[in-house]
């Protein structure tokens, strides 16, 4: 078994106002020690993966991430390996 | 003879049935199609109505994107079939990229369900013929991830083309670019909008009028040439 993740990240140029809300929540929550400027939320993918992670099957993760779990019209991604 | 429109259900769609309700009084009749059915059977356009299909799990209107039925509602609508999209059925024809664009959580945050006033900006579509340019008119909008998104290039595209449909009158309700409710494709068979026509067609309902009827008669006479 070996893990893949993916990372989708709305584009910086895209507003997010839920990392907004979450910022500023941030000092009525008590956690105003740091100054935190900006929060922006994304979402995680964890695909476990059974037999080897290869160039093939990567290439094939690239693509489900592509067309699937990012819009790339307003998302980014990044694929990585997880050391087992 | 009259028009045939089909009106598809997937998981989590809410809207079918008043949708169904408002192609028959508009005088077409409605057709149920179902997301695992590659078949279309044969009708003359399709309407994919609101809801959360597939719980808008991952983003609205993603899973949808690649259900049986929407590789056939793709293929048919590149070759011309009239497709228009409410609300989830607009989120999915932006995943399925037959409309440029996405659909992006409001801006506020909330869920909102108003009456809302819209200007019809181009009055040459298929599902649009019925009203005039420059109108006002108002349905129901109900959504939360109803904020549209698009790069600048494509939003200036989609205005030199005449390509932005309905615009939101009486302030943004969700912080859509240039105050954009509606779209079109370059071919303008497809259409895509948040607010929902379908709950506006018969006086005793809701607003009182019926500015949502104008859809379904647009592509019946479209069709028929009724």
């Amino acid at each position: 078994m070996a893990r893949v993740v993916v990372d989708v990240m709305l584009k910086p140029e895209i507003l997010d106002p839920q990392g907004q809300a979450v910022q500023r929540a941030l000092p009525r929550l008590g956690f105003d020690g740091i100054a935190i400027a900006e929060v922006r939320q994304g979402k995680r993918f964890e695909l476990e993966v059974d037999g080897p992670v290869d160039d093939a099957a990567l290439t094939r993760i690239q693509e489900l991430a592509d067309t699937f779990l990012a819009n790339t019209v307003i998302e980014d991604f990044t694929v990585k390996v997880e050391p087992s | 003879m009259t028009a045939r429109v089909g009106v598809i259900t997937f998981p989590g769609t809410l809207d079918d049935r008043d949708t169904q309700r408002a192609v028959g009084l508009a005088g077409a009749e409605a057709v149920p199609l179902w997301h695992r059915d590659k078949d279309l059977k044969q009708v003359d356009a399709v309407v994919l109505p609101g809801g959360f299909s597939y719980g808008d799990y991952l983003r609205a209107g993603a899973i949808s994107r690649f259900s049986p039925v929407m590789e056939t509602v793709i293929e048919q609508a590149k070759a011309g079939l009239p497709v228009l999209g409410i609300c989830n059925g607009f989120q999915v024809l932006t995943e399925t990229h037959l409309l440029p664009g996405a659909m992006l959580r409001n801006n506020h945050l909330h869920f909102i369900c108003r009456d809302q006033r819209l200007r019809v900006e181009n009055a040459n579509t298929a599902w649009t013929t019925e009203f005039s340019a420059g109108q006002e008119i108002s349905v129901p909008l109900k959504n939360i991830d109803g904020r549209y998104t698009a790069d600048e290039r494509t939003l200036d595209e989609l205005e030199a083309e005449g390509r932005v449909v309905f615009r939101y009158l009486d302030g943004n309700p969700n912080g859509s670019l240039r105050d954009i409710a509606g779209i079109t494709n370059a071919a303008g068979n497809v259409v895509g909008l948040m607010p929902h026509p379908e709950h506006a067609v018969e006086p005793l309902i809701g607003t009182g009028r019926t500015d949502g009827l104008g859809f379904f008669t647009s592509i019946l006479k479209k069709l028929v040439g009724a």
